[in-house]
């Protein structure tokens, strides 16, 4: 693998800043000048600019697939200090492209159906001034998402994941007076930045370790000394892959760090597809696949980033069976199978990884905005169930409640198939798109440990097990509220993106078909041994078998005796009392984290800022003041203003020095 | 006449000018009082070039009496000043400054 500042050797090549640039241009013509666009005007710049983006990434990919081994292309120079050497540069090969391709291709279909659901969102929360800011944030997103994804070094990489942790806030924020107490949405926006800050911390220390021992940040460089420096200190190879791993359990969201991430869902719908699911989340993924040459060099670190994604993985789908909230299912969903993903990265079929990174970007975005779209239908049945009430508002009504829908299946059947599609390929059905990605890896988790396979096997089970419940909940039965009998179907803007989503979920598995390996070609040529990822037609079997098994337990629960009343217990709750109970509460991991971090962590606060603050180090400094006035206060007595005085002063004051002088 | 006198004649002069300006409270005598510190150290100037042969101390004398004039000549300038302002030259009503 070498790479040199060959930017001259494909044309398309030098193209590469602009996926950043043109994201910029579209959030500064909003900005300066979007009040002035109107709606439409302001969500077709800011798609455009998005769109641009996917262009010159398709062009970039183009041109790879003539120079395979791609390029780095330096902008500028940014810090020059030392032995420290770091450059704004665009690293352009094959891993960094299909990144570029996922974000800003599923972006620019977020962005299209933003422009319809932001329409309504607005409105909803009466506040349509903001529409523009949502586009401003959004653009910013991909911007700084690309300037992850393309750099070539880790300090550039640093920027991008902490910009892009940003725009999270921002946006999960982005109704920051609404929510639980009128703070809920704000709280939930902070909770995500503050775990994401404890993650970062460990990015930060991986990257002062790296640059401790390798002298540089530089990727190609720090990557082709890797072998090298974990010869000669194990220890420190080590270290940086696991602080690296907290890094990435912050921002995808794994154990013990996932607790921000069902909380975001308080964004808007199309932050929720965007971030939460198709793209930041993986932004742990990519980096442990980018530093898979770090990562070989410790095997026992691998062990732990698979145990990592697997438990998580497992842990994640138990939750998202007892949830109620259309989006919280989905969240833990996101969580589970960037369980899987992490685990694959870890156990070196980084392939397979980032196969299932690219199809759950496609169904689970459709899943999202799918969700958007039933949300938009079912608050839009509320509004004309109670056109004639509407004094007492809307306050007991939650539109994203599983149980308050039903039957929706007649009103939205557009949203319907499209969600059917999602569910089933999120599910692992055959011949959709997350069947091969993630049986990819489970067949490789089956050759390197059998414990893993079993976990991520039975996070399968109850992945088709939630999607079939969720289905059956919201699309199937009879409608259990007035909202959900008159509920409408979204118009095009919003389902057309849907309907792309679909294809993508169904020929996504296209991509690296058993047989063809298509992204695996492509991939190795960034990929120092991209692991051979073989199709095992038992473990296919088996987790088909599994996927269907789960489906019908589904039906059995759900689907032959409809849940008929919107405040009926769910019947899970008989069979699993106890259990059922713990999964709706999320097994209280929030309250544990609460107990055990947030208090003690908060009367430490408590002690700091009375007994220690306003006690020891406010009594420094009052103290110092008051001894200094007291002691002015006897010295201003000299301060007599009359001249004799002053003269006698001086008097004594040359006798004292003459008497010194004299007696020495 | 032995060295001794000068220098007794003018310990004593320079302890009556020090008392002078500490005591009195009219800056006209106050300045009178320095010229008599002045002078005593003129004195023994003049007694020490004569004693050495050197005219260096002689020299001396003539800058010392020509700043003291000078002096006299600002701070005659500042009393006739301050009399305008305060309609006074008692120099305890000069305590603006006291802290």
């Amino acid at each position: 693998m070498s790479l040199n500042e060959i930017a001259s050797l494909h044309p398309f090549f030098q193209l590469a800043p602009l996926v950043v640039f043109l994201p910029v241009l579209g959030l500064l013509i909003n900005l300066l000048v979007g009040r002035r666009l109107g709606e439409k005007g302001i969500g077709v710049v800011a798609s455009l600019a998005t769109a641009g983006a996917f262009v010159v990434a398709v062009l970039l990919a183009v041109g790879l697939a003539q120079v395979s081994e791609g390029g780095t292309l330096t902008l500028a120079n940014w810090i020059t200090l030392g032995d420290l050497g770091v450059s704004w540069s665009f690293r352009i090969d094959t891993l960094s492209v299909l990144m570029m391709l996922v974000v800003s291709g599923v972006g620019t279909l977020i962005h299209i159906y933003s422009i319809g659901y932001m329409h309504s969102d607005v409105r909803h929360n009466e506040d349509p001034g903001r529409f523009r800011r949502f586009f401003v944030y959004l653009n910013l997103f991909i911007a700084f998402m690309m300037v992850l994804v393309s750099s070539d070094n880790f300090l550039m990489l640093f920027v991008g994941w902490e910009g892009v942790g940003l725009c999270s806030y921002l946006l999960i924020g982005f109704w920051f007076e609404k929510g639980a107490d009128g703070i809920g949405n704000a709280r939930a926006a902070k909770k995500a930045f503050v775990v994401n800050r404890i993650g970062d911390f460990g990015l930060l220390i991986a990257l002062f370790l790296l640059f401790y021992n390798f002298g540089t940040l530089n990727f190609a460089e720090i990557f082709e000394k890797a072998p090298a420096v974990a010869a000669a200190a194990p220890g420190a190879i080590m270290a940086i892959t696991l602080f690296m791993l907290l890094g990435v359990t912050g921002k995808s969201a794994q154990l013990p760090l996932f607790v921000w991430l069902p909380d975001a869902m308080a964004g808007p719908t199309p932050v929720s597809a965007l971030i939460h699911a198709a793209t930041m989340v993986t932004a742990g993924v990519y980096l442990v696949a980018r530093s898979q040459a770090l990562y070989f060099e410790v095997p026992a670190a691998q062990n732990v980033v698979m145990w990592v994604g697997a438990l998580t993985a497992l842990f994640g789908a138990t939750i998202a069976v007892g949830q109620n909230d259309i989006k919280k299912v989905l969240a833990y969903s996101t969580i589970s199978q960037l369980g899987y993903m992490v685990a694959a990265v870890g156990m070196g079929a980084t392939v397979a990884g980032m196969f299932h990174l690219t199809t759950h970007a496609f169904f689970k975005a459709l899943l999202f905005l799918g969700a958007g779209s039933v949300i938009l239908g079912v608050e839009h049945g509320h509004a004309h169930a109670h056109a004639k009430e509407t004094a007492h508002g809307h306050d007991s009504f939650d539109p994203q409640d599983m149980r308050q829908m039903g039957g929706l299946r007649k009103r939205m059947p557009l949203t319907f198939i499209v969600y059917l599609i999602g569910a089933l390929a999120l599910a692992g059905i055959a011949p959709l798109a997350g069947f091969f990605s993630k049986d990819e890896i489970l067949a490789a988790a089956n050759e390197k440990s059998i414990a893993v396979y079993a976990v991520l096997t039975a996070a399968a089970f109850l992945t088709a097990f939630y999607m079939g419940r969720q289905l059956l909940m919201v699309f199937f039965g009879k409608p259990r509220s007035g909202a959900s009998e008159k509920a409408a179907e979204s118009p095009l803007l919003v389902t057309l993106p849907l309907v792309i989503l679909a294809l993508l979920s169904v020929f996504g598995g296209a991509l690296n078909l058993p047989g063809s390996h298509l992204l695996e070609t492509w991939l190795e040529h960034s990929l120092a041994e991209a692991a051979p990822g073989e199709f095992v037609l038992t473990v296919a079997l088996i987790s088909l078998g599994f996927a269907l098994l789960g489906l019908y337990f589904a039906w059995l629960v759900y689907g032959r005796k409809p849940i008929f009343e919107k405040d009926q217990t769910d019947p899970l709750q008989r069979p699993l009392n106890g259990l059922f109970t713990a999964l709706a509460n999320k097994w209280w991991v929030d309250e544990l984290y609460h107990a055990v971090i947030v208090r003690p962590y908060q009367s430490i606060s408590q002690f700091s800022a009375g007994a220690v603050d306003q006690g020891v180090i406010d009594g420094l400094a009052n103290g110092m003041g008051s001894l200094v006035r007291s002691g002015a206060k006897a010295w201003r007595r000299f301060q007599s203003g009359y001249i004799r005085s002053y003269a006698l002063t001086i008097v004594f004051g040359v006798v004292l020095v003459i008497t010194y002088l004299v007696l020495r | 006449m032995p060295m001794s006198y000068f220098i007794g004649l003018s310990v004593v002069m320079f302890a009556m000018g020090i008392l002078g300006v500490l005591l009195r409270r009219n800056p006209l005598v106050v300045f009178m009082s320095l010229e008599l510190m002045f002078n005593s150290a003129n004195l023994l100037f003049v007694a020490f070039s004569a004693y050495h042969q050197v005219l260096d101390g002689q020299l001396f004398v003539f800058f010392v009496m020509t700043t003291a004039a000078a002096e006299v000549a600002v701070g005659l300038a500042l009393i006739v000043a301050i009399f305008k302002a305060k309609r006074t030259i008692d120099l305890d009503q000069m305590s603006s400054l006291k802290g």
